[in-house]
């Protein structure tokens, strides 16, 4: 029998007010620029999803709650309470049309982090049970399989059969004392199992010593998604048991954004004390190691490619510039869309919206703001780092009609070895 | 209550109920904002919150130019009225005398005529800021009352005001009893709505840029 | 003085020549703000008009009136009219006493009564009528037999016209103006302490030039004359809009003739003819004295918060109720904050954990 119901929902969002909330709605003055930087509002014209707007379940419990006149206010009777219909109305709005890119919350006069302030409503969602059923979904599996995509261990040793097979190279699994324990997302494991290959080819190449966990390998975090801040932190903690367990001085977080956030930036608050290891991202590690002068690379490709930066990996997790010295290793051609790097747009299908096929349609509609930036450089070929984003771009370049291959950074990479060093 | 009584009201104790309200709802709202307080960051830190906070308090001034391309007339409307408003405020002589009465110092005045061009551009500027919150699909569909209210106590200062400098509609005392009252209204009015934002953009820019830059982001 | 005869006559009696007669006319138009092309008419009414009857109270005055009136520097046509009219009753200036100078009045009542001017300088006072008495007379009670048969009343100076200075806080006299009584008969106010001669002479001679009285402002006083405040036709004035003030009264601002605004000059809020028309023969004025404007030909400009203060300052204890003000609001503040936190503690405290069978709202 499921306990999710208003009050715990309202409850959740008095939890959620912290002083950065308090000044953020304080300080609004509605001027409505943070539609202009929200692509569910580009791409459709429809005021509804002007960011700020997505918040006013959540703004209304702090003007009530914790706001001197706004207590007064509601002692009177004067203000309305925050109602189950109205969060049925939002519903769609803070999951359906808000991938928590963060874009808004860079445009904002007064400085608010919009963001932050969906990641902390959802608490408030999941918990008065309006989250969407896709999402439910996903982490009902993360939590009792392992994998938002039901990946079970047994079809990851398939794939690494498959990878050992073909390329004769070795995957480590649970090898304690290695220096680097990498993580995977369901996606990389199902649909893109070069990644893996790729790993092993270039950490063979660069000498590094790796490992896989048989028991967490999975990186992506459905609970931060939907906002169920102690389901997160349990996924989090698999990986921080594995970790401690193998003795890795570094965790790797793969090509996913979202993963990267969930145990880079909110793992150790979720878990509540700091990390015995440190966490990098795939694009970090390479660019390190080339810094190093152990990545080294042959050839370049030849198409004009640009470089989608992942919303979580550049704009909300600091990782810029990296990807541009590894791309500049393989590319003649790179080129720049307009406003990529921390103001990239994102591509419509992070923060748990591709989990929501409610929110198929809209996705794929919105990615005409992608479009047009890549019609902007006329790119031949388009490299990211999140396998979420790149589903999903291979799935709106298809719907837009558009040939444009989608390439990964770190197979790209590895496609590129100098073959002297192995 | 004659002309001068209403005068000497207006400047003196509807002045200092003014005052009381203004300071003390400022600062009660500004406490409690600030006490409510906010968790540790446990994350290994990439960067300084520090640093990034205080860039963010400057930056969030000018929007990149994409941005202001797509949203240049919230921009500029928005530069000039937030402008004129403190050219006014701060460097009319008259003015400059009520600070020096309160805070004892002083400080150069600007000549009554470019005074008098300001207030006509910043009324003018609010006066489209208006029209565009009307017109515009997302500005309409996000005012509320208080919108309306608090551009309606903005500007009616500068409205007072330029009628009381040219003398128009009402005997001079009334019209500058009126200007001081349209004052203490904005003043009144101030730590209710969203004029707050004159203080606590401090806060939000910098717990945004903070956050940011503790991951090594410039916000 | 016949009072039969016109002011015409009685000028011309006096050795005013028809030239100084058109010059004064002149004058009187331009004061009027009426067109040059009114001063034949206006010469020709005024030559024909008869001498009016006035009678003059002076009730809780200090003579000032009388005396800017009758300091005029050299014989001028103003104080000719002045001469030219029948003032039947003042009592400073009269020869008769008592009760010979009573019935002086009683009589210029009877023989002109609808006609007479009534000019009144002085405020009345109601809180016991014997403060101010004349002839055994309360000053209420002389005002309104005398007004009944008046064509118009001249409140003649700043007590007349609004009480002035007996009516300053604390009032102890408990002092009206003429307005305040007289309700059922025109009333010109020429306030200022004292008025401007030459605004006086005017509304003389706009009665008696139109036979009517003169457009007057919402406060009762001559557009002609009080049409203008002093600080728009102020020779400060080109310092006030490059903001340059003295700051007191012996600094170099105050040496280089600089605005007064910042010593308590009223002139933006005082309507009068002094920036204009000046004192002592066109000599100057008080700002051009180095002195602010008092602002006294407005009402209360006893009472309007010290002659010393701009305008615009407050006039309370502003620093003062800013210091508690923030005191307050930071206890406030803190409290208020500790009660939020400790709400939003409480919440994390009772937080209920969410499951994954938490998730689907089914009950």
């Amino acid at each position: 029998m499921s306990g999710a119901s208003l009050e715990r929902g309202l409850h959740a969002f008095k939890e959620a007010i912290d002083a950065p909330v308090a000044s953020f709605f304080s300080s609004c003055v509605r001027c409505g620029l943070c539609a202009h930087a929200c692509l569910f509002y580009t791409e459709t014209g429809d005021p509804k999803y002007t960011p700020i707007h997505k918040l006013e379940p959540l703004r209304r419990v702090w003007q009530q709650e914790y706001s001197f006149w706004g207590r007064f206010a509601k002692a009177l009777g004067l203000s309305r309470p925050v109602s189950d219909d109205m969060l049925t109305e939002w519903e769609t709005l803070v999951y359906d049309s808000c991938t928590m890119c963060g874009r808004c919350s860079m445009v904002c006069p007064v400085g608010n982090d919009i963001a932050y302030m969906i990641r902390r409503m959802r608490e408030g969602m999941a918990a008065s049970g309006h989250a969407p059923q896709g999402l439910i979904g996903a982490t009902q599996r993360a939590v009792t399989i392992g994998s938002p995509m039901g990946v079970k261990l047994p079809a990851l040793q398939a794939q690494i059969r498959h990878i050992e097979q073909d390329t004769g190279l070795k995957i480590p699994m649970d090898v304690e004392g290695a220096d680097y324990l990498c993580l995977l997302s369901s996606m990389e494991i199902m649909n893109f199992p070069e990644y893996t290959e790729s790993l092993a080819k270039i950490f063979k190449h660069a000498g590094v010593s790796w490992t896989l966990s048989s028991e967490a390998f999975e990186a992506t975090n459905s609970g931060i998604q939907i906002g169920v801040s102690e389901i997160a932190a349990e996924l989090v903690q698999r990986i921080v048991d594995a970790a401690e367990k193998l003795k890795v001085k570094t965790v790797i977080s793969p090509e996913c954004g979202h993963a990267y956030m969930a145990i880079r930036w909110e793992g150790p608050n979720l878990i509540g004390k700091p990390f015995n290891f440190k966490v990098l991202h795939i694009l970090e590690v390479l660019d390190e190691l080339r810094e190093q002068g152990r990545l080294k690379t042959t050839g370049k490709e030849a198409q004009r490619l640009t470089y989608h930066d992942p919303c979580q990996i550049a704009r909300r997790g600091g990782v810029v510039q990296q990807p541009r010295n590894l791309l500049n290793m393989v590319a003649d051609d790179f080129v720049e869309m307009p406003e990529a790097g921390t103001m990239n747009w994102c591509c419509g299908a992070g923060g748990g919206v591709s989990s929501n096929e409610r929110a198929d349609e809209l996705r794929l509609k919105v990615f005409n703001r992608k479009k047009a930036q890549l019609d902007a450089v006329k790119a031949e070929g388009l490299v990211s780092a999140c396998s979420n984003c790149r589903i999903h771009l291979e799935e709106g370049l298809e719907e837009y009609h558009m040939d444009i291959p989608v390439l990964s950074l770190t197979e790209t990479i590895a496609e590129h070895l100098a073959e002297d060093k192995t | 209550m004659s002309e001068t009584e209403f005068l000497l009201w207006v400047r003196g104790p509807a002045f200092q109920v003014a005052t009381i309200i203004f300071l003390l709802g400022v600062v009660v709202r500004i406490l409690e904002i600030l006490v409510l307080g906010r968790k540790p960051d446990l994350a290994e830190a990439r960067g300084s919150a520090v640093a990034g906070g205080l860039r963010a308090i400057i930056s969030r001034s000018f929007a990149e130019r994409a941005t202001l391309q797509r949203t240049a007339f919230t921009e500029v409307t928005g530069w000039i009225f937030h402008i004129g408003i403190f050219v006014i405020l701060l460097l009319f002589a008259p003015h400059i005398l009520l600070f020096e009465e309160v805070f004892g110092v002083s400080w150069p005045a600007l000549p009554t005529t470019v005074i008098d061009a300001t207030t006509i551009v910043t009324i003018i500027a609010l006066l489209a800021v208006l029209i565009h919150r009307i017109a515009n699909p997302v500005m309409r569909f996000l005012s509320r009352f208080q919108d309306y209210l608090v551009w309606l106590v903005t500007i009616l200062p500068l409205v007072t005001g330029y009628m009381a400098f040219h003398r128009i509609g009402l005997t001079p005392t009334m019209l500058i009893a009126v200007h001081i009252l349209s004052v203490e209204l904005l003043m009144v009015t101030f730590p209710f709505t969203k004029l707050m934002h004159a203080f606590t953009l401090f806060m939000s820019r910098y717990y945004d840029g903070a956050i940011a830059g503790y991951k090594g982001v410039n916000s | 003085m016949s009072k039969d005869e016109t002011l015409g006559e009685a000028l011309r009696r006096q050795g005013v020549t028809r030239r100084g007669f058109l010059k004064f006319c002149a004058a009187t138009a331009s004061m009027m703000a009426l067109p040059p092309s009114m001063v034949p008419a206006i010469a020709a009414a005024l030559e024909k008009a008869r001498r009016p009857s006035v009678i003059w109270l002076s009730f809780q005055e200090c003579t000032g009136c009388i005396e800017s009136l009758t300091r005029s520097h050299s014989p001028t046509v103003e104080g000719l009219i002045f001469d030219a009219i029948s003032l039947d009753y003042q009592h400073a200036l009269q020869a008769a006493a008592g009760s010979a100078a009573e019935a002086a009045r009683e009589t210029a009542m009877e023989e002109n009564y609808g006609k007479y001017i009534l000019i009144v300088d002085g405020s009345i006072p109601l809180a016991n009528p014997g403060y101010s008495t004349i002839a055994g007379i309360s000053n209420l009670a002389m005002l309104e037999e005398t007004a009944k048969g008046a064509a118009a009343v001249v409140s003649m100076g700043s007590c007349a016209a609004f009480g002035g200075i007996p009516k300053a806080k604390p009032n102890p006299t408990g002092a009206v103006s003429v307005g305040d009584i007289i309700k059922d008969k025109p009333i010109i106010n020429v306030p200022g302490c004292p008025p401007i001669p030459v605004v006086i002479t005017g509304v003389l001679a706009h009665f008696l030039i139109f036979g009517t009285i003169p457009e007057l402002d919402a406060l009762g006083r001559p557009m002609a004359y009080y049409g203008q405040s002093i600080h728009d036709r102020c020779y400060r004035r080109p310092f006030y809009d490059k903001g340059k003030f003295a700051n007191t009264f012996d600094d170099e601002g105050a040496k280089k003739g600089w605005c007064l605004y910042k010593l308590g000059c009223k002139g933006p809020t005082t309507y009068n003819a002094c920036a204009t028309t000046k004192w002592n023969d066109g000599t100057s004025f008080p700002i051009e004295a180095g002195h602010p404007c008092l602002g006294c030909s407005e009402p209360d400009f006893w009472d309007g918060g010290g002659f010393y203060k701009a305008i615009s300052t407050p006039t309370e204890d502003i620093p003062k109720a800013a210091i508690y003000a923030v005191g307050a609001g930071a206890a406030a503040g803190l409290a208020l904050g500790a009660l939020n936190r400790a709400k939003r503690d409480k919440a994390v405290a009772e937080h209920v954990k969410t499951t994954i069978d938490d998730l689907e709202k089914g009950d």
